[in-house]
Protein backbone atom coordinates (compact mmCIF):
# COMPACT_ATOMS: atom_id res chain seq x y z
CA UNK A 1 0.00 0.00 0.00
CA UNK A 2 1.57 2.95 -0.84
CA UNK A 3 0.33 6.65 0.02
CA UNK A 4 -0.25 9.13 -2.45
CA UNK A 5 -0.54 12.55 -1.10
CA UNK A 6 1.68 13.16 2.57
CA UNK A 7 -0.41 13.99 4.79
CA UNK A 8 1.37 15.92 8.54
CA UNK A 9 -0.43 13.65 10.57
CA UNK A 10 1.39 11.12 12.27
CA UNK A 11 1.12 7.06 12.91
CA UNK A 12 0.08 6.00 9.01
CA UNK A 13 2.60 3.32 9.14
CA UNK A 14 1.59 2.05 12.65
CA UNK A 15 -2.50 2.30 12.48
CA UNK A 16 -2.12 0.94 8.56
CA UNK A 17 0.46 -2.02 9.82
CA UNK A 18 -2.08 -2.82 12.18
CA UNK A 19 -5.26 -2.75 10.56
CA UNK A 20 -3.82 -5.00 7.64
CA UNK A 21 -2.24 -8.02 10.36
CA UNK A 22 -5.37 -7.86 11.98
CA UNK A 23 -7.55 -8.05 8.93
CA UNK A 24 -4.94 -11.07 7.64
CA UNK A 25 -5.27 -12.58 10.88
CA UNK A 26 -9.38 -12.40 11.83
CA UNK A 27 -10.66 -12.52 8.28
CA UNK A 28 -8.19 -12.94 5.16
CA UNK A 29 -6.26 -15.78 6.27
CA UNK A 30 -9.72 -17.90 7.75
CA UNK A 31 -11.49 -17.48 4.32
CA UNK A 32 -8.03 -18.17 2.19
CA UNK A 33 -7.79 -21.91 4.08
CA UNK A 34 -11.63 -22.61 3.46
CA UNK A 35 -10.80 -21.60 -0.77
CA UNK A 36 -7.98 -23.59 -0.13
CA UNK A 37 -9.45 -26.77 0.93
CA UNK A 38 -12.29 -25.92 -1.55
CA UNK A 39 -9.98 -26.48 -4.34
CA UNK A 40 -8.68 -29.68 -3.21
CA UNK A 41 -12.11 -31.35 -3.83
CA UNK A 42 -12.00 -32.57 -6.86
CA UNK A 43 -14.40 -31.03 -9.46
CA UNK A 44 -16.73 -34.45 -9.97
CA UNK A 45 -16.78 -34.98 -6.16
CA UNK A 46 -17.64 -31.21 -5.77
CA UNK A 47 -20.69 -31.39 -8.21
CA UNK A 48 -21.33 -34.72 -6.37
CA UNK A 49 -21.43 -33.36 -2.63
CA UNK A 50 -22.99 -29.79 -4.20
CA UNK A 51 -25.83 -31.44 -5.69
CA UNK A 52 -26.73 -34.20 -3.51
CA UNK A 53 -30.59 -35.31 -3.32
CA UNK A 54 -30.62 -33.52 0.58
CA UNK A 55 -28.46 -30.89 -0.23
CA UNK A 56 -30.64 -29.85 -2.93
CA UNK A 57 -33.94 -29.84 -0.98
CA UNK A 58 -32.10 -27.70 1.48
CA UNK A 59 -31.17 -25.06 -0.74
CA UNK A 60 -34.94 -25.26 -2.29
CA UNK A 61 -36.01 -24.48 1.34
CA UNK A 62 -33.48 -21.74 2.26
CA UNK A 63 -33.91 -19.74 -1.27
CA UNK A 64 -37.07 -20.58 -1.54
CA UNK A 65 -38.46 -19.38 2.22
CA UNK A 66 -36.03 -16.40 2.04
CA UNK A 67 -37.15 -14.74 -0.93
CA UNK A 68 -40.78 -15.08 0.29
CA UNK A 69 -39.73 -13.81 3.70
CA UNK A 70 -37.94 -10.63 1.77
CA UNK A 71 -41.22 -10.34 -0.22
CA UNK A 72 -43.26 -9.71 2.84
CA UNK A 73 -41.00 -7.38 4.48
CA UNK A 74 -40.98 -5.52 1.00
CA UNK A 75 -44.29 -5.05 1.39
CA UNK A 76 -45.11 -4.47 5.39
CA UNK A 77 -41.32 -2.79 5.73
CA UNK A 78 -42.69 -0.57 2.98
CA UNK A 79 -45.86 0.12 4.61
CA UNK A 80 -44.35 0.63 8.03
CA UNK A 81 -41.64 3.10 6.85
CA UNK A 82 -44.99 4.84 5.14
CA UNK A 83 -46.22 4.77 8.22
CA UNK A 84 -43.94 5.90 10.07
CA UNK A 85 -42.57 9.16 7.69
CA UNK A 86 -45.56 10.45 6.61
CA UNK A 87 -47.99 9.89 9.32
CA UNK A 88 -48.43 11.07 13.03
CA UNK A 89 -50.02 9.08 15.43
CA UNK A 90 -49.12 7.74 19.46
CA UNK A 91 -46.44 5.74 19.81
CA UNK A 92 -45.06 6.43 16.41
CA UNK A 93 -41.69 7.35 18.16
CA UNK A 94 -41.58 4.38 20.40
CA UNK A 95 -42.40 2.16 17.21
CA UNK A 96 -39.49 3.80 15.32
CA UNK A 97 -36.88 2.65 17.78
CA UNK A 98 -38.87 -1.13 18.17
CA UNK A 99 -37.81 -1.70 14.40
CA UNK A 100 -34.19 -2.49 15.32
CA UNK A 101 -35.22 -4.94 17.99
CA UNK A 102 -35.07 -7.92 15.39
CA UNK A 103 -31.32 -6.58 14.97
CA UNK A 104 -30.16 -6.14 18.76
CA UNK A 105 -32.13 -9.42 20.25
CA UNK A 106 -29.88 -12.53 19.54
CA UNK A 107 -31.04 -14.84 17.23
CA UNK A 108 -31.05 -17.78 19.12
CA UNK A 109 -33.85 -15.61 21.40
CA UNK A 110 -35.87 -14.99 18.05
CA UNK A 111 -35.85 -18.08 17.44
CA UNK A 112 -37.44 -19.94 20.77
CA UNK A 113 -40.05 -17.18 21.22
CA UNK A 114 -41.08 -17.45 17.63
CA UNK A 115 -41.58 -21.38 18.04
CA UNK A 116 -43.31 -20.99 21.53
CA UNK A 117 -45.83 -17.95 20.14
CA UNK A 118 -46.42 -20.57 17.07
CA UNK A 119 -46.37 -23.97 19.01
CA UNK A 120 -50.17 -25.42 18.95
CA UNK A 121 -50.55 -23.80 23.08
CA UNK A 122 -48.37 -20.57 22.22
CA UNK A 123 -50.37 -17.07 22.07
CA UNK A 124 -51.14 -17.34 18.56
CA UNK A 125 -50.74 -20.69 17.65
CA UNK A 126 -54.03 -21.27 19.91
CA UNK A 127 -55.59 -19.59 17.30
CA UNK A 128 -53.62 -20.61 14.53
CA UNK A 129 -53.20 -24.27 14.41
CA UNK A 130 -57.19 -25.20 14.90
CA UNK A 131 -57.37 -23.15 11.34
CA UNK A 132 -54.29 -25.58 9.82
CA UNK A 133 -51.77 -22.46 10.49
CA UNK A 134 -49.17 -24.55 11.81
CA UNK A 135 -46.18 -22.14 12.32
CA UNK A 136 -44.23 -24.23 14.50
CA UNK A 137 -42.10 -27.27 13.01
CA UNK A 138 -43.22 -26.54 9.19
CA UNK A 139 -41.67 -24.67 6.28
CA UNK A 140 -44.13 -21.84 7.18
CA UNK A 141 -42.27 -21.42 10.40
CA UNK A 142 -39.00 -20.72 8.91
CA UNK A 143 -40.41 -18.23 6.72
CA UNK A 144 -41.61 -16.23 10.25
CA UNK A 145 -38.75 -16.64 11.57
CA UNK A 146 -36.29 -15.26 8.60
CA UNK A 147 -39.62 -12.80 8.47
CA UNK A 148 -38.68 -11.56 12.08
CA UNK A 149 -35.28 -11.36 11.52
CA UNK A 150 -34.95 -9.33 7.82
CA UNK A 151 -37.47 -6.86 8.97
CA UNK A 152 -35.20 -3.75 9.71
CA UNK A 153 -33.97 -3.83 5.94
CA UNK A 154 -36.34 -2.27 4.18
CA UNK A 155 -37.70 0.21 6.64
CA UNK A 156 -34.10 1.23 7.12
CA UNK A 157 -33.45 1.40 3.54
CA UNK A 158 -37.21 3.10 2.75
CA UNK A 159 -37.18 5.84 5.61
CA UNK A 160 -34.95 8.34 4.32
CA UNK A 161 -36.05 8.20 0.96
CA UNK A 162 -39.56 8.92 1.68
CA UNK A 163 -38.06 11.74 4.19
CA UNK A 164 -36.26 13.18 1.37
CA UNK A 165 -38.94 12.60 -1.34
CA UNK A 166 -39.85 16.11 -2.44
CA UNK A 167 -43.72 16.97 -1.83
CA UNK A 168 -44.00 20.29 -4.27
CA UNK A 169 -44.19 16.96 -6.94
CA UNK A 170 -47.15 15.37 -5.43
CA UNK A 171 -49.01 18.69 -5.00
CA UNK A 172 -48.01 19.71 -8.68
CA UNK A 173 -49.61 16.34 -9.59
CA UNK A 174 -52.79 17.27 -7.56
CA UNK A 175 -53.35 20.66 -8.90
CA UNK A 176 -52.94 18.97 -12.43
CA UNK A 177 -55.75 16.97 -11.62
CA UNK A 178 -54.15 13.61 -10.36
CA UNK A 179 -55.92 11.60 -7.82
CA UNK A 180 -54.37 10.33 -4.77
CA UNK A 181 -54.13 6.67 -6.08
CA UNK A 182 -52.50 7.81 -9.89
CA UNK A 183 -50.10 10.44 -8.17
CA UNK A 184 -48.86 7.12 -5.95
CA UNK A 185 -48.55 5.05 -8.37
CA UNK A 186 -46.67 7.49 -11.27
CA UNK A 187 -45.19 9.86 -9.50
CA UNK A 188 -44.18 8.56 -5.67
CA UNK A 189 -43.90 4.68 -6.33
CA UNK A 190 -41.59 4.96 -9.24
CA UNK A 191 -38.85 7.13 -6.78
CA UNK A 192 -39.37 4.49 -4.29
CA UNK A 193 -38.64 1.43 -6.19
CA UNK A 194 -34.82 1.22 -6.18
CA UNK A 195 -34.77 1.51 -2.29
CA UNK A 196 -37.61 -1.17 -1.79
CA UNK A 197 -35.57 -3.29 -4.08
CA UNK A 198 -32.30 -2.42 -2.39
CA UNK A 199 -33.97 -3.13 0.95
CA UNK A 200 -35.54 -6.34 -0.29
CA UNK A 201 -32.04 -7.43 -1.59
CA UNK A 202 -30.63 -6.75 1.86
CA UNK A 203 -33.09 -8.76 4.01
CA UNK A 204 -32.54 -11.84 1.38
CA UNK A 205 -28.87 -11.79 1.66
CA UNK A 206 -29.48 -11.79 5.65
CA UNK A 207 -32.22 -14.96 5.43
CA UNK A 208 -29.90 -16.99 3.18
CA UNK A 209 -27.40 -17.38 5.97
CA UNK A 210 -30.05 -17.29 9.14
CA UNK A 211 -29.28 -20.06 11.16
CA UNK A 212 -29.46 -19.14 14.99
CA UNK A 213 -33.60 -18.30 14.66
CA UNK A 214 -34.56 -21.45 12.63
CA UNK A 215 -33.07 -24.12 14.79
CA UNK A 216 -35.76 -23.56 17.37
CA UNK A 217 -38.73 -23.02 14.96
CA UNK A 218 -38.21 -25.46 12.19
CA UNK A 219 -37.74 -28.71 13.71
CA UNK A 220 -34.38 -29.49 11.06
CA UNK A 221 -36.30 -32.58 8.74
CA UNK A 222 -34.05 -33.89 6.04
CA UNK A 223 -35.96 -33.08 3.18
CA UNK A 224 -38.59 -31.12 4.59
CA UNK A 225 -37.46 -28.51 7.11
CA UNK A 226 -33.94 -28.49 6.89
CA UNK A 227 -32.08 -25.49 5.86
CA UNK A 228 -29.12 -24.90 3.60
CA UNK A 229 -26.70 -23.73 6.87
CA UNK A 230 -28.05 -26.34 8.99
CA UNK A 231 -26.80 -28.86 6.51
CA UNK A 232 -23.65 -27.91 6.79
CA UNK A 233 -22.92 -28.14 10.57
CA UNK A 234 -24.49 -32.24 9.89
CA UNK A 235 -21.78 -32.38 7.78
CA UNK A 236 -19.36 -31.29 10.28
CA UNK A 237 -21.09 -32.90 12.85
CA UNK A 238 -20.14 -36.85 11.15
CA UNK A 239 -16.96 -35.32 10.02
CA UNK A 240 -17.57 -34.86 6.48
CA UNK A 241 -15.64 -31.22 6.03
CA UNK A 242 -15.82 -32.01 1.76
CA UNK A 243 -19.51 -32.25 2.45
CA UNK A 244 -19.67 -29.29 4.49
CA UNK A 245 -17.07 -27.20 2.52
CA UNK A 246 -19.04 -27.66 -0.41
CA UNK A 247 -22.09 -26.38 0.76
CA UNK A 248 -20.25 -23.42 2.32
CA UNK A 249 -19.00 -22.45 -1.07
CA UNK A 250 -22.57 -22.66 -2.59
CA UNK A 251 -23.60 -19.98 0.01
CA UNK A 252 -20.89 -18.38 -0.29
CA UNK A 253 -20.78 -17.48 -3.82
CA UNK A 254 -24.54 -16.67 -3.71
CA UNK A 255 -23.75 -14.05 -1.09
CA UNK A 256 -21.24 -12.54 -3.48
CA UNK A 257 -23.54 -12.46 -6.00
CA UNK A 258 -25.90 -10.82 -3.96
CA UNK A 259 -23.33 -8.62 -2.62
CA UNK A 260 -22.86 -6.98 -5.54
CA UNK A 261 -26.23 -6.52 -6.83
CA UNK A 262 -26.73 -4.56 -3.68
CA UNK A 263 -24.47 -2.19 -4.36
CA UNK A 264 -25.20 -1.79 -8.46
CA UNK A 265 -29.00 -1.15 -6.84
CA UNK A 266 -27.72 1.14 -4.19
CA UNK A 267 -25.55 3.04 -6.82
CA UNK A 268 -29.06 3.05 -8.96
CA UNK A 269 -30.92 4.15 -5.61
CA UNK A 270 -28.33 7.28 -4.85
CA UNK A 271 -29.64 8.94 -7.95
CA UNK A 272 -32.65 8.77 -6.91
CA UNK A 273 -31.77 11.13 -3.31
CA UNK A 274 -30.16 14.38 -3.93
CA UNK B 1 -47.96 18.71 9.32
CA UNK B 2 -50.44 20.27 6.99
CA UNK B 3 -53.92 19.38 7.01
CA UNK B 4 -55.84 16.92 5.06
CA UNK B 5 -55.73 18.18 1.39
CA UNK B 6 -57.77 16.81 -1.13
CA UNK B 7 -54.96 14.85 -3.85
CA UNK B 8 -51.77 15.63 -1.21
CA UNK B 9 -52.88 13.24 0.70
CA UNK B 10 -54.79 9.87 1.92
CA UNK B 11 -58.31 10.09 3.06
CA UNK B 12 -58.52 9.70 6.77
CA UNK B 13 -60.01 6.13 6.31
CA UNK B 14 -57.38 5.32 3.87
CA UNK B 15 -54.64 6.94 6.52
CA UNK B 16 -56.42 4.70 9.85
CA UNK B 17 -56.72 1.87 7.81
CA UNK B 18 -52.78 2.05 6.81
CA UNK B 19 -51.69 2.72 10.44
CA UNK B 20 -53.63 0.03 11.95
CA UNK B 21 -52.23 -2.48 9.14
CA UNK B 22 -48.73 -1.38 10.78
CA UNK B 23 -49.33 -1.28 13.80
CA UNK B 24 -50.80 -4.80 13.93
CA UNK B 25 -47.55 -5.95 11.74
CA UNK B 26 -45.27 -4.63 14.80
CA UNK B 27 -47.82 -5.79 17.09
CA UNK B 28 -47.62 -9.27 16.46
CA UNK B 29 -43.69 -9.34 15.05
CA UNK B 30 -41.86 -6.94 16.86
CA UNK B 31 -44.25 -6.70 20.82
CA UNK B 32 -45.55 -10.41 20.98
CA UNK B 33 -42.00 -11.98 20.64
CA UNK B 34 -40.94 -10.16 23.52
CA UNK B 35 -43.19 -9.63 25.60
CA UNK B 36 -43.64 -13.67 25.59
CA UNK B 37 -40.10 -14.04 26.36
CA UNK B 38 -40.84 -12.66 29.70
CA UNK B 39 -44.10 -14.24 30.63
CA UNK B 40 -42.57 -17.78 29.81
CA UNK B 41 -39.44 -17.24 31.78
CA UNK B 42 -41.40 -16.23 34.63
CA UNK B 43 -44.14 -18.69 33.99
CA UNK B 44 -43.14 -20.59 36.90
CA UNK B 45 -42.47 -17.54 39.58
CA UNK B 46 -39.41 -15.88 40.74
CA UNK B 47 -38.11 -18.73 42.47
CA UNK B 48 -37.78 -21.03 39.58
CA UNK B 49 -36.11 -17.81 37.33
CA UNK B 50 -33.53 -16.94 40.36
CA UNK B 51 -32.76 -20.84 40.74
CA UNK B 52 -32.36 -21.79 37.17
CA UNK B 53 -30.37 -18.90 36.32
CA UNK B 54 -27.92 -19.53 39.18
CA UNK B 55 -27.95 -22.68 38.23
CA UNK B 56 -23.56 -23.96 38.09
CA UNK B 57 -24.04 -24.78 34.47
CA UNK B 58 -26.37 -21.79 33.36
CA UNK B 59 -23.71 -19.30 35.45
CA UNK B 60 -20.97 -20.47 33.74
CA UNK B 61 -22.03 -19.54 30.13
CA UNK B 62 -23.02 -16.30 31.80
CA UNK B 63 -19.64 -15.66 32.91
CA UNK B 64 -17.86 -17.32 29.77
CA UNK B 65 -20.32 -14.85 27.63
CA UNK B 66 -19.15 -11.99 29.63
CA UNK B 67 -15.48 -13.24 29.01
CA UNK B 68 -15.69 -13.57 24.92
CA UNK B 69 -17.53 -9.87 24.63
CA UNK B 70 -15.02 -8.83 27.03
CA UNK B 71 -11.36 -10.14 25.22
CA UNK B 72 -13.56 -9.59 20.99
CA UNK B 73 -15.34 -6.42 21.67
CA UNK B 74 -12.06 -4.14 23.02
CA UNK B 75 -9.70 -6.09 20.23
CA UNK B 76 -12.40 -4.68 17.57
CA UNK B 77 -12.25 -1.45 19.12
CA UNK B 78 -8.35 -1.26 18.68
CA UNK B 79 -8.92 -2.60 15.37
CA UNK B 80 -11.76 -0.42 14.01
CA UNK B 81 -9.69 2.84 15.48
CA UNK B 82 -6.93 1.98 13.68
CA UNK B 83 -8.57 1.24 10.65
CA UNK B 84 -10.27 4.36 10.85
CA UNK B 85 -7.59 6.57 11.65
CA UNK B 86 -5.59 5.08 8.28
CA UNK B 87 -8.76 5.12 6.15
CA UNK B 88 -10.42 8.66 7.50
CA UNK B 89 -7.07 10.70 7.69
CA UNK B 90 -4.83 9.45 5.09
CA UNK B 91 -5.44 8.99 1.08
CA UNK B 92 -3.98 5.99 -0.32
CA UNK B 93 -4.60 3.01 -3.61
CA UNK B 94 -6.96 0.74 -2.50
CA UNK B 95 -8.99 2.73 -0.05
CA UNK B 96 -12.62 1.31 -1.84
CA UNK B 97 -11.38 -3.01 -1.83
CA UNK B 98 -10.26 -2.37 1.80
CA UNK B 99 -13.39 -1.08 3.08
CA UNK B 100 -15.27 -3.73 0.82
CA UNK B 101 -12.64 -6.40 2.68
CA UNK B 102 -13.79 -4.73 6.27
CA UNK B 103 -17.27 -5.54 5.60
CA UNK B 104 -16.99 -9.29 4.37
CA UNK B 105 -17.74 -10.47 7.67
CA UNK B 106 -21.25 -9.40 7.31
CA UNK B 107 -21.89 -11.06 4.36
CA UNK B 108 -20.88 -14.58 5.16
CA UNK B 109 -23.30 -17.10 7.21
CA UNK B 110 -22.18 -17.40 10.66
CA UNK B 111 -22.04 -21.17 10.05
CA UNK B 112 -19.57 -20.46 7.22
CA UNK B 113 -17.94 -18.49 9.02
CA UNK B 114 -17.31 -21.04 12.10
CA UNK B 115 -16.36 -23.49 9.36
CA UNK B 116 -13.72 -21.21 8.35
CA UNK B 117 -11.88 -21.31 11.79
CA UNK B 118 -12.29 -25.69 12.03
CA UNK B 119 -10.70 -25.86 8.36
CA UNK B 120 -7.77 -23.64 10.06
CA UNK B 121 -7.78 -25.09 13.65
CA UNK B 122 -9.76 -28.81 13.34
CA UNK B 123 -7.78 -32.26 14.23
CA UNK B 124 -8.17 -32.42 10.25
CA UNK B 125 -7.56 -28.66 9.61
CA UNK B 126 -4.05 -26.36 8.47
CA UNK B 127 -2.91 -26.32 11.75
CA UNK B 128 -4.90 -29.10 13.71
CA UNK B 129 -2.00 -31.71 14.24
CA UNK B 130 0.41 -29.42 15.34
CA UNK B 131 -1.59 -27.64 17.75
CA UNK B 132 -2.87 -31.38 19.12
CA UNK B 133 1.31 -32.54 19.43
CA UNK B 134 1.80 -29.33 21.65
CA UNK B 135 -1.65 -29.60 23.39
CA UNK B 136 -3.30 -26.83 22.10
CA UNK B 137 -6.63 -26.40 22.08
CA UNK B 138 -8.83 -23.91 19.64
CA UNK B 139 -11.76 -25.50 18.47
CA UNK B 140 -14.19 -26.68 20.91
CA UNK B 141 -12.29 -24.65 23.65
CA UNK B 142 -12.63 -21.14 24.58
CA UNK B 143 -10.04 -19.49 21.95
CA UNK B 144 -12.11 -20.79 19.32
CA UNK B 145 -15.50 -19.39 20.56
CA UNK B 146 -13.19 -15.79 20.87
CA UNK B 147 -11.89 -16.11 17.27
CA UNK B 148 -15.49 -17.07 15.72
CA UNK B 149 -17.25 -13.76 18.18
CA UNK B 150 -14.26 -11.31 16.69
CA UNK B 151 -14.88 -12.34 12.89
CA UNK B 152 -18.50 -12.11 13.33
CA UNK B 153 -18.40 -8.30 15.37
CA UNK B 154 -15.38 -7.87 13.10
CA UNK B 155 -16.90 -4.60 11.29
CA UNK B 156 -19.29 -2.88 13.93
CA UNK B 157 -16.86 -0.17 15.10
CA UNK B 158 -15.04 0.62 12.48
CA UNK B 159 -17.64 0.77 9.85
CA UNK B 160 -19.31 3.57 12.51
CA UNK B 161 -15.94 5.17 13.04
CA UNK B 162 -14.79 5.51 8.91
CA UNK B 163 -17.38 8.13 8.05
CA UNK B 164 -17.42 10.26 11.50
CA UNK B 165 -13.98 10.59 11.23
CA UNK B 166 -13.92 11.35 7.40
CA UNK B 167 -16.32 14.06 8.56
CA UNK B 168 -14.50 15.61 10.87
CA UNK B 169 -11.62 15.99 8.59
CA UNK B 170 -7.83 16.76 9.94
CA UNK B 171 -7.91 20.75 10.44
CA UNK B 172 -8.12 19.97 14.20
CA UNK B 173 -5.13 17.19 14.54
CA UNK B 174 -3.12 19.76 12.24
CA UNK B 175 -3.77 22.98 14.47
CA UNK B 176 -2.90 21.07 17.12
CA UNK B 177 0.34 18.84 15.70
CA UNK B 178 1.61 22.72 15.48
CA UNK B 179 0.48 23.93 18.50
CA UNK B 180 3.42 21.12 19.65
CA UNK B 181 0.95 18.20 20.44
CA UNK B 182 2.46 14.42 19.77
CA UNK B 183 0.38 12.24 18.04
CA UNK B 184 -0.74 10.17 20.98
CA UNK B 185 -1.46 13.90 22.55
CA UNK B 186 -3.58 14.48 19.51
CA UNK B 187 -5.47 11.78 19.34
CA UNK B 188 -6.35 11.56 23.32
CA UNK B 189 -7.37 14.87 22.95
CA UNK B 190 -8.37 15.74 19.51
CA UNK B 191 -9.81 12.81 17.97
CA UNK B 192 -10.66 10.57 20.24
CA UNK B 193 -13.20 13.45 21.69
CA UNK B 194 -14.89 14.29 18.32
CA UNK B 195 -15.66 10.57 17.46
CA UNK B 196 -16.85 9.84 20.88
CA UNK B 197 -20.42 8.89 20.31
CA UNK B 198 -19.71 7.04 16.85
CA UNK B 199 -17.12 4.70 19.32
CA UNK B 200 -20.07 4.27 22.00
CA UNK B 201 -22.31 3.67 18.82
CA UNK B 202 -19.94 1.34 17.56
CA UNK B 203 -19.45 -0.46 20.82
CA UNK B 204 -22.58 -1.51 22.15
CA UNK B 205 -23.67 -2.73 18.37
CA UNK B 206 -20.45 -4.94 18.77
CA UNK B 207 -21.30 -5.75 22.07
CA UNK B 208 -24.84 -7.09 21.56
CA UNK B 209 -23.69 -9.11 18.29
CA UNK B 210 -20.87 -10.80 20.44
CA UNK B 211 -23.28 -11.98 23.46
CA UNK B 212 -26.00 -13.07 21.41
CA UNK B 213 -24.11 -15.01 18.57
CA UNK B 214 -25.30 -18.32 17.86
CA UNK B 215 -24.45 -19.72 14.77
CA UNK B 216 -20.57 -19.31 14.69
CA UNK B 217 -20.14 -20.49 18.04
CA UNK B 218 -22.15 -23.09 18.12
CA UNK B 219 -19.96 -24.46 15.22
CA UNK B 220 -16.49 -23.61 16.99
CA UNK B 221 -17.73 -24.59 20.86
CA UNK B 222 -18.15 -28.34 21.04
CA UNK B 223 -21.10 -27.88 23.31
CA UNK B 224 -19.31 -28.75 26.54
CA UNK B 225 -21.81 -28.34 29.09
CA UNK B 226 -20.32 -26.22 32.28
CA UNK B 227 -17.36 -25.26 29.53
CA UNK B 228 -17.71 -23.98 26.29
CA UNK B 229 -21.73 -23.35 26.75
CA UNK B 230 -22.19 -19.44 26.10
CA UNK B 231 -25.79 -18.58 26.89
CA UNK B 232 -27.26 -18.71 23.46
CA UNK B 233 -25.96 -21.95 23.53
CA UNK B 234 -26.83 -22.96 27.15
CA UNK B 235 -30.67 -21.54 25.30
CA UNK B 236 -30.91 -24.18 23.04
CA UNK B 237 -29.50 -26.94 25.17
CA UNK B 238 -32.28 -26.31 27.70
CA UNK B 239 -34.42 -26.05 25.16
CA UNK B 240 -33.50 -29.66 23.65
CA UNK B 241 -33.76 -31.00 27.31
CA UNK B 242 -37.66 -29.47 27.14
CA UNK B 243 -36.49 -27.45 30.21
CA UNK B 244 -38.45 -24.60 28.68
CA UNK B 245 -38.78 -22.46 31.46
CA UNK B 246 -35.48 -22.39 32.10
CA UNK B 247 -34.48 -21.61 28.52
CA UNK B 248 -36.70 -18.81 28.37
CA UNK B 249 -34.97 -17.71 32.05
CA UNK B 250 -31.86 -17.33 29.89
CA UNK B 251 -32.96 -16.07 27.24
CA UNK B 252 -34.46 -12.95 29.07
CA UNK B 253 -31.61 -11.65 30.06
CA UNK B 254 -30.12 -11.87 26.30
CA UNK B 255 -33.87 -10.00 25.69
CA UNK B 256 -33.01 -7.53 28.46
CA UNK B 257 -29.76 -6.64 26.86
CA UNK B 258 -31.24 -6.28 23.36
CA UNK B 259 -33.53 -3.69 25.00
CA UNK B 260 -30.35 -1.82 26.77
CA UNK B 261 -28.82 -1.67 23.61
CA UNK B 262 -31.75 -0.43 22.22
CA UNK B 263 -32.46 1.92 24.30
CA UNK B 264 -28.42 3.53 24.31
CA UNK B 265 -28.93 3.27 20.78
CA UNK B 266 -32.22 5.37 20.39
CA UNK B 267 -30.76 7.60 23.06
CA UNK B 268 -27.56 8.75 20.87
CA UNK B 269 -29.57 8.78 17.78
CA UNK B 270 -31.75 11.61 19.63
CA UNK B 271 -29.08 13.03 20.73
CA UNK B 272 -27.39 13.54 17.61
CA UNK B 273 -30.07 14.46 15.64
CA UNK B 274 -30.91 17.44 18.04
CA UNK B 275 -27.26 18.35 17.29
CA UNK B 276 -27.84 18.83 14.23
CA UNK B 277 -30.72 20.84 14.38
CA UNK B 278 -28.62 22.92 16.68
CA UNK B 279 -26.11 23.46 14.14
CA UNK B 280 -28.71 24.15 11.94
CA UNK B 281 -30.69 26.84 13.16
CA UNK B 282 -26.97 28.99 14.94
CA UNK B 283 -26.01 28.45 11.09
CA UNK B 284 -29.11 30.43 9.96
CA UNK B 285 -29.05 32.83 13.08
CA UNK B 286 -25.19 33.23 11.52
CA UNK B 287 -26.77 34.00 7.98
CA UNK B 288 -29.23 36.72 9.43
CA UNK B 289 -26.16 38.66 11.55
CA UNK B 290 -24.26 38.57 8.30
Amino acid sequence: MTRKRSSVLPGFGLTSGFMLLYLSAIVLIPFAGLVVRACEISWADFWRLATADRALAAYKLTFGASLIAAAANAVFGSLLAWVLVRYDFPGRRLIDAMVDFPFALPTAVAGLTLANLFAANGWLGRFLVPLGIKGAFTPLGVVIALTFVGLPFVVRTLQPVLQNLEREVEEVAATLGAGRLHTFLSIIAPSLLPAVLTGFALAFARAIGEYGSIVFISGNLPFKTEIAPYLIVMRLEEYDYAGAIALAVVLLVFSFVLLGAINLLEQWSSRFQH
Amino acid sequence: MKKSQRGTEESRVMKWALIVCALAFCFIFLLLPLVNVFVQALAKGWSFYLQSLLHPDSWAAIRLTLLVAGISVPLNVLFGLAAAWAIAKFEFRGKSVLITLIDLPFSVSPVVAGLMFVVLFGLQGFFGKWLDAHEVKIIFAVPGIVLATVFITFPFVARELIPVMQATGTEQEQAALSLGANGWQTFWHVTLPSVKWGLIYGIILCNARAMGEFGAVSVVSGHITGQTDTMPLRVEKLYNEYNAPAAFAMASLLAFLALLTLGIKTLLEWKQARAEKLIVTSQKVDGHAG
